[in-house]
């Protein structure tokens, strides 16, 4: 039995310590924001914090998890209020299929919480995930709009 | 040539994929209306088709495509609430089911969401069944308030009766109005009364996605659901010969080890215990006779296309060729190539079925649910109307997800083999990039002659390719389907139709059947023709010592929308005015699904072969703009897929399969690489132009005659990594 915390939730699974984190959250825990894509940490669609730090979920052996937190991005609003780079997405329409997006999304958070106020360098350094509908230019405007918000909140 | 051929074919296409999604001919079976539908649990009430409503005024409005990002499932309702007169806040946007589609003699019509036409094909009838609603609906307050209904209008999802200032919601007269007659005949509102068309509209499906609640076909989750992997031939067309599965029987979490015509199955508890144990069967493949074809191979193959004097066809015959060129001034022959392409949707190929009791049930990202259907259908062995098709967002379509339907096949042959269990099927990266139906790979000569002054009076091109139409569509290249018998339409996009003013034009199309799958990749021949047509053009431009955009101008005069789209892109580009040392400019124009386009590119190119893209500058002139920040979403993504595809996309044959396998070896762009778009929106009115594909056919060939003026290197084959360059 491996024990992981997955949005704030405790759970014990029973599986091989091998099998990838992905593929515990989708198939066994019903987690799905979290997406295959490749396979070989290359898309990054599978993206999750693993104790405040993305990782890319389809990689990562669920033993590498064990008694940690995982967070993806159905834990990401809090008291039903979105997370400032979810509401920046919302508000630049950045998602076309979406399917990358949770990825995205929680990469930009990560981003954000080493980086209160990312360049354009910083974005491109951090900001490594495929978007096969060419959302990027949306997607660093919105991480600026949401650097932003950050900002005139926590001033 | 003003109305291109791409244009006329549609139609005859349209009846043709009638046809096949009537496989099994239950679509011309009667079902009448059936009020099954027509009352919902909720109190809701459908007035027609596509627009049902709730008596707390809540407005659901039926989507038939696919939504894929390409946005039609915000816009295409936007059409059917403008002639409602809906308050669009209360909207609720709902897919039409592809078995009632059956059942209901396809009463919304064509589902498929491909060759960027559900607004320009669907624009009328919607309009036409919210204007119908509407009518109805005042007809019913009317009706209530014994007044005549030519004193009352609909704004806001309220009948005002005009002398009275009476009002009723739209919710009250919904129950009465669904049982009216129809008006026949409607009147749809002038284009400059359009409260609703041609404003940016907030997509509906974002807010689902950004919350992580967007529903995908590999997101379906069903009670007693198991996963299979599967196994295709690395061979195109190669058959199961024998398998040996002693390795994991009794392991861990396997079910089964199917082993099927053409692919092996292995059938688990989760998928990557399936993916895991399916690397431990072992298959012996009967690769049939295309063990020995390569790229190299393929290339001869094609040039023997390039060179033959049978088993070719002549698209276009305009004067006479030959003799123009023999007597030309100046003469210009070239050859360019474009390369095999993979979709490499984000999300991989998969399907999710269940057959029971002689019903099946798909749940698949799909571009036509309707094809899905027939597809599931015949392979189940069971009536279209025992099938449904239920409806999920796609990771990603381009083309993919249309016509070859082979994941469907597959996932509900899988679930007939484990008959009363439902399975989801899902491919590898490695299976959705090595048994693709790939972009065709395509060689072309073209020849020109110029008469004294530099200008074109001879125009010649051959193009070798596999036929999409004839291998995946089955669609006869014969007329009406063809622009003429043995011509490919898509073969010969944007050079058959060459708008420009050159008296003497032949088009050909040399059928070259390879064993390599080809289909419909986004923008499909207009992803490829536009770099070999203006990148010629700029041959010629350079030939005659001409500027670019005003040698391209002088042959568009008589083609005003062309030509309108080219002068507004490099007006916006400031073509002609002085830039930076190092940076230089390309242009290039083209119609492409109804719509122009133009683009000019600004770059410089340094001593390491780093293109450095400044700006790209984008036009298009869809006719009508429906959701203008939609519109500059899918240019701004057009701009990453060509990108992408023109830097770094090559599907490569060894030993009769695929060379690359996973986004390590098949380069995709990302952020960091994105230069600076800036796209001219420029509608110009009546008429309707697809969005989705258009915006990727002016890039290539702008961002090569770029680095022509650069360095003075004129790149005839793709992609740019061949040529020692990259995006910077």
């Amino acid at each position: 039995m491996i024990e992981l915390t997955v949005n704030g939730r405790k759970h014990s699974v029973d599986v091989e310590p091998e099998m990838p984190l992905l593929w515990v959250l989708r198939d066994v825990l019903d987690v799905k924001s979290p997406k295959f894509g490749c396979g070989i940490a290359q898309c990054g669609a599978c993206t999750v914090h693993l104790n405040g730090e993305p990782v890319r979920s389809c990689s990562v052996p669920v033993s590498a998890a064990a008694d940690q937190k995982v967070l993806t991005i159905e834990g990401l609003a809090q008291r039903g209020q979105l997370h400032p780079v979810q509401k920046a997405w919302i508000d630049h329409e950045v998602p076309q299929c979406g399917y990358c997006q949770s990825g995205q999304i929680m990469a930009a958070v990560a981003l954000l919480g080493k980086n209160r106020d990312p360049s354009d360098k910083d974005i491109d350094a951090a900001m490594t995930n495929i978007c096969r509908c060419g959302t990027y230019a949306r997607i660093r405007t919105a991480i600026h709009a949401a650097a932003k918000t950050l900002k005139s909140t926590k001033a | 040539m003003a109305e291109t051929f791409a244009r006329k074919f549609e139609p005859a296409r349209r009846k043709f994929l009638k046809q096949s999604a009537a496989i099994g001919g239950g679509l011309s079976v009667g079902f009448g209306l059936p009020g099954a539908l027509a009352q919902k649990a909720d109190g809701a009430t459908e007035i027609n088709a596509w627009v049902v409503i709730r008596p707390d005024d809540a407005i659901i409005i039926r989507y038939a495509r696919s939504e894929m990002g390409q946005g039609s499932m915000t816009s295409a309702p936007m059409l059917v609430a403008e002639e409602l007169e809906c308050d669009w806040r209360r909207v609720k946007i709902e897919y039409a089911s592809a078995n009632a589609n059956v059942k209901r003699k396809r009463a919304w019509g064509d589902m498929a969401a491909v060759g960027s036409r559900t607004i320009r094909n669907s624009q009328e009838y919607l309009r036409k069944a919210g204007a119908t609603a509407r009518e109805m609906l005042i007809a019913a307050a009317a009706q209530e308030w014994k007044v005549p209904a030519s004193e009352c209008t609909a704004s806001n999802s309220f009948i005002t009766h005009g002398p009275s200032r009476r009002r009723l919601s739209f919710g009250k007269v919904a129950d009465a109005a669904s049982k009216l007659e129809p008006p026949k005949d409607v009147k749809l509102k002038d284009s400059k009364d359009w409260k609703l068309i041609g404003k940016s509209v907030k997509r509906i499906d974002i807010p689902d996605t950004v919350m992580g609640r967007q529903r995908y076909g590999i997101d379906v989750q069903l009670p007693g659901m198991l996963y299979a992997a599967v196994a295709q031939c690395p061979v195109f067309g190669g058959k199961v010969k024998s398998i040996d599965a002693a390795k994991v029987e009794g392991r861990r979490g396997i079910v089964k080890v199917l082993p099927m015509e053409s692919f092996v199955a292995v059938v688990a508890d989760n998928w990557w215990r399936a993916k895991e144990a399916l690397r431990d069967v072992h298959i012996e493949w009967d690769i049939g006779a295309n063990g020995n074809v390569s790229s190299a191979s393929l290339m001869e193959f094609y040039r023997g296309g390039l060179n033959a004097q049978a088993d070719v066809a002549v698209s276009r015959r305009d004067g006479d060729f030959d003799q123009a060129f023999a007597s030309a001034a100046k003469k210009i022959e070239a050859e360019y190539y474009t390369p095999y392409l993979a979709h490499s949707c984000l999300e991989p190929m998969g399907c999710t079925a269940i057959v029971k009791d002689g019903k099946v049930d798909v749940w698949t990202s799909t571009q036509n649910a309707e094809a899905s259907l027939a597809n599931a259908a015949a392979t189940a062995g069971v009536p279209l109307e025992n099938v449904e098709v239920h409806r999920v967002q796609l990771g990603g379509g381009f083309g993919r997800r249309g016509g070859a339907q082979d994941f469907v096949r597959q996932g509900v042959a899988i679930a007939k083999a484990m008959e009363g269990t439902p399975v989801k099927m899902l491919w590898t990266r490695e299976e959705d990039t090595q048994h693709d139906f790939y972009r065709p790979a395509s060689l072309i000569r073209v020849r020109a002659g110029l008469d004294d002054s530099g200008n074109p009076v001879a125009w010649y091109s051959r193009v070798a390719a596999t036929s999409i139409f004839e291998t995946l569509a089955r669609v006869p290249l014969k007329r009406p389907f063809a622009p003429a018998d043995g011509v490919d339409p898509q073969a010969v996009a944007s050079l058959h139709d060459l708008p420009h003013a050159i008296p003497n034009v032949r088009i050909e199309y040399a059928q070259r059947t390879a064993h390599v799958p080809v289909g419909f990749w986004r923008t499909v021949g207009h992803s490829q023709n536009p770099f070999v047509r203006e990148s010629f053009m700029d041959e010629l431009a350079s030939a005659a010592g001409k500027d670019p955009f005003e040698y391209r101008r002088a042959l568009l005069q008589k083609s005003p929308k062309d030509l309108g789209i080219l002068e507004a892109t490099a007006k916006a580009a400031g073509w002609g005015q002085p830039l930076p040392a190092g940076v230089f400019r390309g242009i290039a124009q083209t119609e492409a699904y109804g719509s122009y386009t133009s683009a000019v590119a600004e770059l410089s190119v340094d001593k390491n072969g780093e293109v450095n893209i400044r700006r790209l500058v984008l036009g298009i002139d869809p006719g009508y703009a429906v959701n203008p920040d939609n519109i500059q979403a899918q240019m701004q993504g057009s701009s990453v897929f060509m990108l992408t595809a023109m830097f770094w996309g090559e599907i490569t044959i060894k030993e009769g399969r695929v060379e690359q396998s996973n986004f390590h070896d098949y380069r995709m762009m990302r952020l960091r690489e994105m230069p600076k778009i800036e796209v001219v929106l420029a509608p110009s009115g009546g008429f309707w132009g697809g969005v989705g594909e258009p915006g990727q056919a002016s890039i290539a060939p702008a961002v090569c005659n770029a680095i022509f003026a650069a360095t003075g290197k004129r790149v005839r084959s793709l992609p740019l990594k061949n040529h020692g360059l990259t995006l910077a």
